[in-house]
């Protein structure tokens, strides 16, 4: 039996759904930073991950819907680490157009900047029926 | 998960906040009380020792920077102490480097106080 080689390894998913309260989101982070320490990600690179699932969570916490869930959906393969967090109606919604104070805003843009920072890809995509959306892509060195 | 706040007063008008544990969207709250209590009595000379600090996020950059804000409206200052690489990180990359002062250890801090 032979190993197959890195570009054919099954890519794996994992999901978590948390309360949409603060007190959860170190629940979060901790869990995709177990999936991320199952890749070859540095120790770096993982707490990167952490941070960045941290502030997407915080993201949705903070943004004003009515959703009580925030879904992590983390998809593995040879190459990246895909990390998607959902929350209906809202991840996004402090990203596009958030009615803060000054002070708020600055802050919130702050989270922002670190998930673009320590992410390779971000995307946020916005589903009427769904909601809105927030993946991060960090990709494995080769 | 939870921070742990312990305030030092000083010889002089610095007071020495030693945080330990995370601080995030969760806990930054206990430490925004903390250092509003001690601006409100007055105290504009904080030295904010991070070295027990495993983890901080934008919330607790946040906190930070509300209370570097209220101490400057008073002439005060606020210095850092972090040797943490991966915390050093986020302060370089966000830019709060050039506007906090960061110090390897709480000597070097509090001169920068005075």
């Amino acid at each position: 039996m032979t190993v197959p080689p890195p570009e054919q390894a099954t890519a794996e998913t994992v999901e978590l759904r948390i309360p949409r309260k603060a007190e959860w989101v170190a629940v979060a982070r901790l869990a995709v930073a177990a999936v991320a320490s199952r890749m070859r990600f540095t120790i770096e690179e993982i707490e990167d991950v952490k941070l960045a699932v941290a502030e997407a969570c915080t993201n949705a916490i903070q943004s004003a819907d009515g959703a009580d869930q925030i879904e992590i959906l983390c998809e593995t393969d040879h190459a990246h680490l895909r990390v998607t967090v959902a929350n209906r109606r809202g991840v996004g919604a402090a990203i596009v157009a958030p009615p803060l104070a000054e002070d708020e805003v600055r802050i919130d843009g702050l989270g922002v900047f670190l998930i673009r920072s320590l992410m390779d890809d971000v995307e946020y995509a916005v589903d009427p029926e769904s909601g809105s959306r927030l993946v991060m892509i960090k990709r494995l060195a080769s | 998960m939870d921070i742990k706040v312990n305030v030092r007063e000083t010889d002089g008008e610095t007071n020495i906040v030693e945080l330990a544990g995370e601080i995030d969207v969760y806990t930054s709250p206990k430490v925004k009380d903390a250092l509003g209590e001690l601006i409100d009595r007055g105290v504009y000379n904080l030295v904010i020792d991070l070295e027990k600090v495993r983890y901080i996020d934008s919330t607790g950059l946040g906190v930070l920077i509300g209370g570097l804000k209220r101490v400057r409206e008073h002439g005060g200052t606020v210095n850092l102490v972090c040797t943490n690489p991966q915390i050093k990180k986020i302060f370089d990359i966000t830019g709060l480097v050039k506007i906090f002062g960061i110090y390897d250890s709480e000597d070097a801090a509090m001169k920068a106080s005075v």
